[in-house]
Formats: structure tokens, C-alpha cells, sequence
């Protein structure tokens, strides 16, 4: 685990300030939760409509009553996404059959390159588990904002990249959100994450 | 070099362990040269190595070139605040003594306009330019696009 050098928390500066913002909020009401504001939202709150890799609509209500792990990419990134991808197969290799009871989500944050053909070109070369989410930029939009992450196309050498939230995050089967696994976190904190919301 | 043949350029390897291959440039000992493979030519392939300075004297990796792509360049993966950006790195500090990686999640190598698919097994060359030492060419083998690094006996 080498290349975990860092270790970042999802929005660390907006954690900051939503610890900030919280404060009041915790002491009135005693209980050591974070604001509301900036968690994602429960799936059953999210609305967007979005098509997987094998052609099939998809809907947030579709995910409830599994616990789900989603996390936001695009496959033209060497680098990034394909190491998520391998971690994510890895994790799903070591949960074993437990893990067929995850929904495990990959959405693009780049549907113009990333069509339903690409994404299952791409997907072949992961665990089966994993399903890849494409559709119109709006409803990714929605989906993005659902789960309060970001994303932004930067042009580059005559082309575009996108930046975005490398985060896992996972959800309860009922739809709560539960937690994020950071992108360089080490997996010997990944694991139990994921059991727990698969308990 | 771009006007090399294809079929010059993607060699398949003659053993599983190219990624193994250890090669000297002076004081730098360069090692584990993988790339992953790619769904298809219209997209980025990826570069990844390991540098080891055994001088006393600071480098620092500057360029990469190859034939298997138009225009190679050096990246670094950043995560900042849980964004993940790809800035470029106009050069990567060798300090003496150490050794510096290009890795999935860090520095790496961007392969812009790849000549052809990597498919697992191929390999293909990549010259590193150092700011002291020089150039040297590294051969790279091509593992499947799910690898997270080569499987080296002497490997940490």
C-alpha cells in the first residue's frame, strides 16, 4: 500500500465548515451528528433517471432494499478509475458471495465520451458485479447533486478531462447514507465499511 | 520514432516477466515499467515505473517518449477536499538516495494518441529523459487493465 500516501477525507474543507455550521446545531440538540446539508441524501430523496451498461433504465427507488456502493468516474482517466475499479473487484473478491447483495454503481460523470457501449467495453474488464450508469449530462447532474458530489470538465491539450469525487460512498438497504471510503484510503478500512452495511 | 511500423512497436513480450527487467542509467536504477491495457486506441493509455537514485546527486525525470503514442506526457493524480484532478508535472524530483514511483493514485505517465490498443501481453518502449543523467530506454509491458502492478519476486 505504497501509493496510499495520502489520506483525504471527502471535502475536507467542507467538513471544516460543516463542523463549523454544526456546532450550534449539535449542542441544542445534544447528539453527535453532522448537519444534514452535506451528506449525501437518502436514495429514497435522490431523483434521477439514468440507463446502465447493458441498456437498462435505472432509477435510485430501483437500489432500496440493498445496500449500495457507488462512486462517480470516467473511463477515459488512465490512472484514477481504473484503479477504483480494480479496488472495488478486489473488495468484491474478498467479501465473496456476500457481495452479490450490493448494488454496486458505477456512474459517469463524462456521458459524452462514456456511452452505454463504452461502459460495458470497459466494465468486461472488472468484476461482473459492478453496473455502470450513463444518460444525459442533466440527469447526471442530478445524480451528482443527489449524492452532494462534483465534478467539473477541464479542457486540456485540445481535448477535456474531468475532475471529481473519487470517493466510494455507501448506503444502508433502507437508502441511508452511511459512510465514504476516501480514495487513498487503505483497504484494511474499506473492508469493514462495507460489512457494515451489508450487516 | 513515430515513423516506425506498427508491428515494430508492439512487440509481443517473449516472457511473462518483462515488467521485471531491471535497467542502469549511471546512478539510477529503473524498474518495473508497466502500462495497462486499453478498451481501445482513442484513449489515454497509462505509464508507471520505478526510479531509484543511487548517487549522491539530485535528478529529476523531465520527458518520456514513445513510439506507442503520440503525445506522452507526465501527469500526478491529486485528491484535494475528495476532488480528484489530473495536473500536469512539468518534472518529478529523483532525490539522491531515494526512490520515486510512478504509481496508480500518484505520478504517472499520460499516453496521449496511442498508435494502437494495448492488449495485455504487448510491450512497446519508453525513453526517460533526466535532467542529469540522460536518456534511457525501458521496455514496458502491457498488464490487464485491472493489474495494480507487476508481479516481481524482488518486488516490496
Amino acid at each position: 500500500m505504497r501509493r496510499r500516501q495520502l489520506i483525504l477525507g471527502l471535502g475536507g474543507a467542507s467538513g471544516a465548515l460543516a463542523f463549523t455550521l454544526g456546532l450550534g446545531w449539535l449542542q441544542s440538540r445534544g447528539r453527535a451528528q453532522p448537519p444534514a446539508a452535506l451528506l449525501p441524501l437518502p436514495i429514497g430523496e435522490m431523483g434521477f433517471a439514468l440507463t446502465n451498461h447493458r441498456g437498462e433504465p435505472v432509477r435510485p427507488a430501483d437500489w432500496i432494499g440493498r445496500p449500495t456502493m457507488a462512486f462517480f468516474g470516467f473511463t477515459w482517466c488512465p490512472d484514477v478509475c481504473p484503479t477504483t475499479l480494480s479496488d472495488i473487484s478486489g473488495w468484491l473478491d474478498e467479501l465473496g458471495p456476500d457481495a452479490d447483495r450490493l448494488n454496486t454503481v458505477f456512474i459517469t460523470v463524462d456521458p459524452e465520451r462514456d456511452t452505454q457501449q463504452v461502459l460495458a467495453d470497459y466494465l468486461a474488464n472488472f468484476d461482473p458485479r459492478i453496473t455502470g450508469l450513463t444518460g444525459s449530462l442533466a440527469e447526471v447532474e442530478r445524480a451528482v447533486a443527489g449524492f452532494r458530489a462534483r465534478f467539473e470538465k477541464v479542457p486540456r491539450d485540445g481535448d477535456y478531462t474531468m475532475d471529481h469525487t473519487a470517493g466510494v460512498f455507501l448506503f444502508r438497504a433502507d437508502g441511508r447514507f452511511a459512510s465514504i471510503i476516501d480514495y487513498h484510503e487503505d483497504r484494511r478500512f474499506a473492508l469493514p465499511k462495507i460489512r457494515r452495511v451489508l450487516t | 520514432m513515430k515513423s516506425l511500423i506498427l508491428s515494430a512497436l508492439l512487440t509481443l513480450s517473449a516472457t511473462p516477466v518483462l515488467a521485471c527487467e531491471t535497467f542502469t542509467l549511471g546512478d539510477l536504477t529503473i524498474e518495473h515499467a508497466w502500462s495497462r491495457a486499453t478498451i481501445g486506441a482513442d484513449r489515454p493509455g497509462v505509464f508507471y515505473v520505478e526510479i531509484t537514485n543511487n548517487g549522491s546527486t539530485d535528478d529529476a525525470l523531465i520527458g518520456i517518449a514513445t513510439p506507442a503514442a503520440g503525445m506522452p506526457m507526465l501527469h500526478e493524480t491529486v485528491v484535494t477536499d475528495g476532488i480528484a484532478s489530473m495536473p500536469h508535472a512539468m518534472s518529478i524530483p529523483v532525490p539522491a538516495g531515494q526512490t520515486v514511483e510512478l504509481a496508480p493514485g500518484g505520478y504517472h505517465g499520460m499516453l496521449m494518441g496511442l498508435t494502437a490498443t494495448l492488449a495485455e501481453g504487448d510491450s512497446f518502449t519508453v525513453t526517460l529523459s533526466f535532467q542529469n543523467a540522460g536518456e534511457v530506454a525501458v521496455n514496458v509491458e502491457v498488464l490487464s487493465l485491472r493489474a495494480e502492478g507487476p508481479d516481481c519476486d524482488d518486488a516490496n
